[in-house]
């Protein structure tokens, strides 16, 4: 029945094929769609890792931002150093001490958020096909990164404190036994994103010991550290092991992310070359965003203002937990974060966390599917929620409304005797969440 | 022709909410190049919409809205009783289109082949046992068979089942989206949308597009992104198959009382018969959606079409 007329048709994009191998796997989905309606304010987010930004005082940051302006204009509005601005490097170093990392502030470089020191640390340390070690679940930017630049992601099992050390060993193993070479362990030490657990002292030091050994280089990333809801923060892996540890840091949970600043630091030799990479990739970070940040820290007290949001955030960590514990079904599974944003719930046996997002977005709650933590297609039973942004009677709300879209599917999964592990929607890369809710 | 305030309409609370907005958008832009007098707003569907188009009463409002209220006919009933114009199928039209079951009904009534189906809630299955259902339905329709929610669109929820043991997830997965299920035969063959405009003239029918997804099929995923589908317009159709899909899209826009614009979706398989899936009343407007590569090829523009619509 087809007639011979048109040898080709049209793909609406004239640059279909031209695209690079790593850009093919960008694309929209069924998930990523959802969470449109997820910034609806009938919906509870759980989804969102949005910081309270809301907790600062606006006329405080209102005054900094014109100060900044009136009296450095011509500096915050011109290029500035690849590196970043030399005094907010001083001052980054006295944000690092609270959790031991003490360091030269030529050994820093300021990037725009950490994010930006993930780029660079893997643009500069992997070729294609290089494996990275990541946990298991692991942040869903990171994951991003690394296959953006063709990494081989393995994923290394966690308990409730954190990477587990034998695991690391085997995994190191089994990856040369493959004659694959493992370029960098990227874990979140403190307050996990989005796991909840934090690694103790000793499985510090373990991990520490297992990395030198290897000669493989740890990247530590720590955006949470310095919120935790109980004594002291957790000592940073860097603290122990300047030349063995890249360490990111960042303001955008301390102060607002929107200034968009974060920082690396590195051992001499990286150093350099992450300044040459973003040097070749931005030109320098926003001076204007520096010198904001830089002011703040100067005649603020950032660290009562980091007081007040560990409070902020302890008080709705207090909510959802005592709600989960209050209205989830039996067989429902959570860690319980001593400081960051988030709890990794696993749903009772036989449950989908990705085939059940639309009918939680429905029934107006969302929450990030476990599937997009991994690139492995693990994680199909559990969900991260966020407890950052939402207020406590709102986080009590939406945990009822999920505790009734669980039930419902309990009742579908008896009915038909299946875990939904068919579900239509696509996992992956396309699957993750955007910036608002990594 | 004086200066119209014209309220473009799209967002609301459906899973389609995204595709929505960029219909909404695409759509807004179109209209204010064709007509740069007119004063072309747009909206989300909120607890603000009543109180806006009270305050504002716009000459016309054009529902971009996908999925449920959108296009089960629930916006354009609370239109008609403001009394405000809009572009589009009235609510009594909307409602039989929305409903997949209804729908293939009523356009099987007319003679168009319509591939078997069957229509179950997910409490037939519960109270019957799921086993025996599915057996009772895959023994009926055969595989490989096609699962949806019976509202929706944009293919979300909707699995191709080729054996009995993939039939459970896919139903789980359909019901995800709504409370009924419809199970129809799959019909193996080359999938057609055909944009259906009203003129003074009468209904006219713009050239069809021929969809042929990289994957085999035109899930979430082949119908946003640019570059997954190849889609041929008009369609690569002989004469004869293309002079009834015409008809059948005429038809069917004709028996549901659909008006101003409809897309229809067929199948024409091996022998040329044509297979009536579904009709929508606001079709996708995005960059990668069907209609606009059909006024396209009929050498017409978006913003032209619809303003003609809304000065008829």
């Amino acid at each position: 029945m087809n007639a011979e007329s048109s040898p080709s048709g049209s793909r609406l994009d004239p640059w279909v094929d031209s695209y690079a191998q790593r850009a093919k796997n960008i694309s929209g989905s069924a998930i990523r769609a959802l969470f449109a309606v997820a910034s609806r304010p009938e919906v509870v987010s759980l989804a969102g890792g949005m910081p309270y930004v809301q907790a600062l005082s606006m006329d405080q940051m209102a005054d900094i931002a014109a100060r900044v302006v009136r009296e450095k204009g011509p500096q915050a509005l011109q290029y500035g150093s690849g590196q970043g601005d030399v005094r907010l490097r001083e001052q980054i170093l006295d944000v690092t001490a609270e959790v031991g990392v003490h360091a030269h502030p030529d050994d820093i470089i300021v990037t725009t958020g950490s994010q930006m020191a993930l780029d660079l640390v893997t643009r500069t340390f992997c070729d294609p096909g290089d494996v990275v070690l990541v946990e298991s679940p692991s942040y869903v930017g990171a994951l991003g990164v690394f296959r953006s630049y063709e990494c081989d992601i393995v994923h290394v099992a966690m308990d409730d404190e954190g990477l587990v050390p034998s695991a690391l060993s085997e995994a190191i193993a089994t990856v040369r036994a493959q004659g694959k070479r493992v370029k960098l362990i990227y874990t979140i030490p403190s307050f996990h994103n989005p796991a909840g657990v934090t690694q103790g002292p000793e499985r510090r030091q373990e991990i520490l010991q297992i990395a030198q050994s290897a000669g493989i280089a740890v990247l530590e990333d720590d955006p949470y550290g310095l919120l935790g809801f109980e004594g002291e923060p957790p000592r940073a892996l860097r603290a122990d092991d300047a030349e063995g540890v890249i360490y990111l840091g960042s303001f955008s949970k301390t102060i607002a992310s929107g200034l968009r600043v974060g920082w690396a630091i590195a051992p001499h030799g990286v150093r350099e070359k992450l300044v040459l990479a973003a040097e070749a990739a931005t030109l320098c970070p926003s001076n204007y965003a520096q010198l904001t940040v830089s002011e703040y820290l100067a005649t603020e007290p950032w660290q009562e203002q980091i007081k007040s949001f560990r409070e902020v955030y302890r008080e709705r960590r207090d909510a959802l937990l005592e709600s989960l514990q209050a209205m989830m079904p039996e067989g429902t599974r959570w860690t319980i974060p001593a400081g960051g944003f988030y709890s990794w719930v696993t749903l009772p046996e036989g449950l989908d966390a990705t085939a059940m997002l639309p009918r939680a977005i429905s029934e107006l709650v969302a929450y990030v599917p476990g599937t997009g933590f991994y690139v492995d297609g693990q994680g199909a039973s559990s969900m991260r929620l966020s407890y950052c942004y939402p207020d406590p009677d709102r986080i009590r709300e939406g945990v009822r409304r999920l505790s009734a879209v669980v039930e419902t599917e309990l009742e579908i999964a008896r009915t038909f005797g299946t875990a939904s592990s068919g579900s239509t929607l696509t996992d992956g890369e396309s699957s993750t969440p955007g910036p608002d809710l990594a | 022709m004086s200066a119209r305030h014209v309220l473009v309409l799209s967002g609301g609370l459906s899973p389609e909410r995204d595709v929505s907005l960029r219909s909404g958008r695409r759509v807004a832009e179109a209209l204010r190049s064709a007509r740069p007098d007119w004063e072309v707003t747009e909206a989300d569907v909120d607890a603000g919409l009543l109180p806006h188009l009270t305050a504002h009463r716009p000459d016309c409002v054009v529902p971009l809205l996908h999925g449920a209220a959108g296009e089960d006919g629930a916006l354009r009933d609370v239109l008609e009783t403001l009394d405000i114009d809009y572009v589009g199928s009235d609510a009594a039209g909307s409602r039989l289109a929305f409903d997949k079951p209804v729908a293939s009904t009523l356009v099987s009534g007319t003679g168009i082949a319509v591939p078997e189906f069957v229509v179950l809630p997910q409490s037939t299955f519960r109270e019957l046992g799921a086993p025996a259902v599915m057996q009772a339905v895959g023994d009926r329709i055969g595989f490989p068979l096609v699962v949806k929610p019976t509202r929706g669109g944009s293919a979300l929820g909707v699995s191709i089942v080729r054996s009995a043991q993939d039939l459970p997830p896919a139903m789980v997965s359909a019901f995800a989206y709504g409370e009924t299920a419809m199970i129809q035969r799959f019909i193996e063959g080359t999938e057609i949308a055909v944009s259906v405009i009203d003129s003074a003239d009468g209904p006219t029918v713009l050239p069809s597009v021929e969809i042929v997804p990289e994957s085999g099929m035109y899930d979430y995923h082949a119908r946003y992104t640019a570059g997954t589908t190849e889609f041929f317009c008009p369609a690569r159709l002989n004469d004869d198959v293309t002079q009834t899909v015409n008809d059948v899209a005429l038809t069917v826009h004709a028996a549901l009382g659909l008006s101003d614009l409809s897309r229809i979706d067929v199948i024409v398989d091996a022998e040329g018969v044509v297979w009536f899936l579904e009709v929508n009343v606001a079709p996708g407007m995005t960059e990668t959606s069907l209609m606009p590569q059909s006024i396209a090829a009929a050498d017409l523009s978006v913003g032209d079409v619809l303003a003609r619509l809304i000065e008829d």
